[in-house]
């Protein structure tokens, strides 16, 4: 039942895909129908994000696309570069939660994916400290995850994910912990270089304000199994900066997705 | 540490000098009381020798105690060093195979709960005693690496996992890069019991063969001692013991410490 493919670009149409994920579900062990039948296409460079409440498969549907999950059944196309990498370099993951590992440098951290990958080790140095860079964490190459704010910890996760150069990042409520300006200025950050890299981006959030100000497309997905209840395109001057943030365009189509994701929480006891 | 650190946030530099002062008071107190006590009562030394008296009976034994002393360390080193190499090893194998956790794990056990002391004598049948003296350090100081370890293996965060095999991280990278480094503080947890426990299960095994009567450790010295009723070298012998074992968990827990200190909440001064 299940159809996997990575190839050089999935074409559809007259725009190459990057993710195409057709009639995917996911059901548990347990029995729990956890996902779908989802049907998505991302197309490459694009920003989307994937709205929901929690427990939706929004997580599930990030980790099938990276194939850290398999689905039950369903046809995932993932398209991917075919360089001289290993395969699964072509995605980048941000966890929930940073997810370093506590013994050992901010550097060697952000190192490990290319470390894994057997890449020459001054070169693998070097990629690093320019990721790190990248994300403004120049000079804590040489702290400890510890010694970093929660902001910080998330930016040297970023950094990780974005060492391999891919082509798609796929990030899971990846500021959800942080408290609102040092979200506001991680989200700024991350539109910076979405900007510069044009990398595709899926972005599983639960806030309305979060996903309309970052992405281009908001998928809102209903509550468990998560199937799509609304695509939304949002459109707006780009480059976006803060003044997005307040114009009246900007609450308009925090409007229209709050209203998109209120039937997925009808069912559901107040929360 | 105590009640007292628990309430004081940060403890002054008096108070940490008290809390170093105060037992060496205490324990010269003692020494004191037990000397007058020995000299007003006029104990003779065969029945309870003063601390002088210990004292200068470890001097002036230093040549056959330090030989003794030297005995035992060395089955101790040993008894650790195949507690901590096998009791690691097999929890690594624990890890790789469910199946021979399952076949093998009850039995980890059974060589757990059989006490060592029982266990000696027909050791010292069928070896000889010196591998006897090591085997009996090494099964009382094996469990609690083996059991740490394996905590420690299965303790590794799930979404690191997710992210080594992610970035396609074979299984001996993922052993080297994410289990073994997850699993260090368990792993020296369980080094640090085994440390004072491999001294007990060569004390135990020295005394089981010193009926035998060809042991040289401290342990033989002392029941060779009490035999003769020379009770100040029982003493003297017994105060080395207890350093020994003083000593065996300082280094350790400072090794711990050492290696922990950069990441570890367990080594961290409580105000990070």
């Amino acid at each position: 039942m299940v159809e996997r493919k990575t190839s050089p670009g999935v074409e559809s149409g007259l725009t190459a895909l990057a993710v195409s994920l057709r009639g995917v579900t996911k059901t548990y062990d347990n029995g729990v129908m956890a996902l779908g039948p989802l049907d998505l296409a991302v197309r490459k460079g694009e920003f989307i994000s994937l709205l929901g409440p929690s427990g939706c498969g929004k997580s599930t549907a990030l980790r099938i696309i990276a194939e850290l999950s398999a689905p039950s059944s369903g046809a995932v196309r993932v398209a991917r570069h075919q360089g001289p990498e290993q395969p699964g370099h072509g995605i980048g993951f941000v966890f929930q939660e940073p997810t370093l590992m506590p013994w050992t440098s901010v550097r060697e951290n952000v190192r490990l994916p290319l470390k894994l990958a057997h890449v020459p080790k001054a070169e693998s140095r070097a990629r690093a400290d320019a990721a790190l860079a990248s994300v403004g964490l120049a000079d804590f190459a040489e702290a400890f995850p510890r010694e970093l704010s929660g902001g910080m910890k998330m930016r040297v996760s970023l950094a990780r994910a974005l060492v391999t150069d891919p082509d798609i990042l796929l990030m899971d409520e990846p500021f959800a912990a942080l408290d609102e300006i040092t979200r506001f200025r991680l989200n700024n950050d991350l539109l910076a270089l979405w900007r510069s890299l044009r990398k595709t981006v899926i972005f599983v959030t639960h806030s309305v304000f979060e996903s309309v100000y970052l992405s281009q497309r908001v998928v809102v997905m209903t509550a468990r199994p998560g199937r799509i209840q609304a695509d939304i395109r949002i459109e707006t001057v780009e480059p976006r900066a803060e003044e997005f943030r307040t114009s009246a365009a900007y609450s308009d189509y925090c409007r229209r997705v709050s209203a998109a994701l209120a039937p997925s929480y009808s069912g559901q006891s107040t929360l | 540490m105590n009640a007292q650190a628990a309430v004081s946030a940060k403890p002054s530099g008096a108070q940490r000098a008290l809390r170093f002062v105060l037992p060496v008071i205490v324990f010269a107190a003692g020494l004191l009381a037990w000397e007058l006590v020995v000299r007003i009562k006029d104990i003779p030394p065969y029945v309870l020798p003063a601390p002088s008296i210990i004292f200068l009976t470890l001097i002036k034994d230093w040549a056959v105690l330090s030989q003794s002393l030297a005995a035992t360390l060395l089955t101790t080193l040993e008894g650790f060093v195949a507690a901590s190499v096998g009791g690691i090893a097999l929890a690594l194998l624990f890890n790789q195979s469910r199946w021979v956790e399952a076949s093998l794990f009850p039995y980890a056990v059974v060589l757990q709960v059989t006490p060592v002391i029982a266990i000696a004598p027909l050791l010292l049948i069928y070896l000889e005693q010196q591998t006897a003296v090591v085997i009996c350090a090494f099964i009382v100081a094996f469990f609690p690496v083996l059991s740490n370890t394996t905590l420690g293996l299965n303790s590794v965060d799930r979404n690191l996992s997710g992210l080594f095999q992610l970035y396609g991280a074979s299984p001996q990278q993922t052993l080297r890069f994410l289990k073994l480094p997850a699993a260090l503080p368990y792993i020296l947890g369980g080094l640090r019991i085994a440390g004072g426990l491999s001294l007990i299960g060569a004390v135990v095994a020295e005394i089981a063969a010193g009926t035998a009567g060809a042991g040289s450790g401290l342990a033989y010295r002392i029941a060779e001692s009490g035999y003769r009723l020379n009770i100040p070298r029982m003493f003297a012998a017994l105060l080395l013991l207890s350093l020994a074992g003083i000593v065996i968990y300082g280094v350790l827990a400072l090794v711990s410490h050492l290696v922990l200190r950069r990441w570890h909440e367990s080594a961290l001064g409580k105000d990070n």
